[in-house]
């Protein structure tokens, strides 16, 4: 049996798949309940209607079935509610070389943050516009670089 | 809708039938970025739905689960306001109605992010985040169709005119209630009231305000909107993708 952490914390985005579950803050714990001796997986959608937990929470139960913990519990929580801030600063690199602005920090206190200037993960420009604040998935945001014309998706602050 | 289990019910319907009226728009907005925006803030009022009604369901204690109260209800038994059942209308009516019904969400869900029962105020402080960008987008287009041009404004301004009756109703007070939602008006009214001065609109009278909602009594589109939301359901119980 191998360590069931590093097994789930492997699991990567059904939909940004080039970062991890555990980048991207949505794996909260993976712990042993003291009670039952069972293990128990915590994980926090982005967004409440994200359509990926369902994949995510298959892909966590495949992936410690191969690690040899097959009959985990996985849990989902929505308390504290999940934010931007809680991506890993290996999970931005990561973003960015994909082609996607991460998000600035949220400012903690307000619920629609500042956005400050975002950068073009193609070209590195400041020069960029917001297309739609709406993108391809739930926590992303359609903006264009007016330096090199790319669009990109921009990871909103939340 | 004092009691825990009718107030959850009550706003697990208003997302659920947002969600089902805003996702008619998917494949007809004007533009591209603008169906991608409704179909996300759609995805957004339905998860909040699922978030209530799983909750409502336990809080009844009856065995009915979020599928159950989604599908298996009649049109009497839901108990959303009259707002959310309303047609589409034109692209204005949309986001008037959008716009009315994210300044009623967004204090609401933050109150509830305060409130004393714990899964409420999970929910609260989680749908808040996103309510915050459905009245953000809404107040952006209220503002550009109303000050835009001649044809914008006009059409604008009937939009506001013909939803604004059905806005009374979402403040209709229910002391006892985790969060009473009489006392969000003056957030409302705040908001709205900037968002339209700067619009150049003129915020309507207040005169006629339907309601009957939160008791079951709806119009008739609620019906259509239910029989095409649940015959899927209903002809295959049960059904998974």
């Amino acid at each position: 049996m191998s360590d069931p952490r590093a097994a789930v914390a492997a699991v990567v985005d059904p939909e940004i798949r080039v970062v991890t579950i555990d980048e991207l803050g949505i794996l909260r714990s993976v712990d042993e309940d003291p009670a039952t001796g069972r293990l128990v997986v915590t994980i926090t959608p982005t967004y409440t209607g994200c359509p990926a937990m369902d994949v995510i929470r298959a892909d966590i139960r495949r992936a410690l079935a191969a690690a040899g913990h097959p009959d985990a519990e996985i849990r989902t929580v929505y308390s504290p509610a999940w934010s931007t801030d809680w991506i890993s600063a290996r999970g931005r690199e990561k973003l960015a070389a994909a082609g996607i602005a991460p998000p600035a920090p949220a400012r903690a206190g307000t619920v629609v943050p500042l956005t400050l200037a975002v950068r073009c993960p193609r070209c590195g420009s400041p020069e960029t516009e917001q297309v739609s604040r709406f993108g391809s998935t739930a926590c992303k945001a359609l903006w264009r670089c007016r330096s090199c014309s790319e669009p990109f998706d921009h990871l909103k602050a939340l | 809708m004092s009691a825990p289990f009718d107030f959850t019910l009550a706003l697990g319907d208003d997302a659920l039938i947002a969600a089902q009226r805003l996702g008619e728009w998917t494949s007809r907005a004007p533009e591209m970025e603008e169906d991608v925006a409704l179909a996300n803030i759609a995805l957004d009022q339905l998860g909040a739905a699922r978030l209530l009604l799983t909750y409502a369901g336990e809080l009844e204690g009856a065995g009915r689960d979020e599928d159950a109260l989604a599908y298996l209800r009649g049109d009497r038994e839901f108990r959303n306001c009259l707002l959310v059942e309303l047609p589409n209308g034109d692209f204005a009516v949309t986001m008037a109605k959008l716009f009315f019904l994210a300044a009623y969400q967004l204090p609401l869900y933050s109150a509830l992010a305060g409130c004393g029962d714990e899964r409420l105020a999970a929910i609260g402080a989680k749908a808040r985040k996103e309510s915050a960008y459905h009245l953000d987008h809404a107040s952006l287009w209220v503002r550009r169709l109303g000050d835009g041009t001649e044809e914008s404004h006009r059409r604008m301004q009937a939009a506001v005119d013909q939803v604004w009756p059905y806005v009374h109703e979402l403040f209709t007070a229910a002391p006892g209630a985790p969060v009473d939602p009489a006392t969000l008006r003056a957030d409302f009214d705040a908001h709205v009231s900037a968002v339209l001065a700067e619009a150049t609109l003129t915020r309507p009278a207040d005169g006629w305000a339907p309601g009957g909602g939160r008791d079951g009594v709806h119009n008739e589109h609620l019906s259509y909107l239910l029989a095409e939301m649940q015959v899927l359901h209903r002809a295959h119980p049960g059904a998974k993708w």
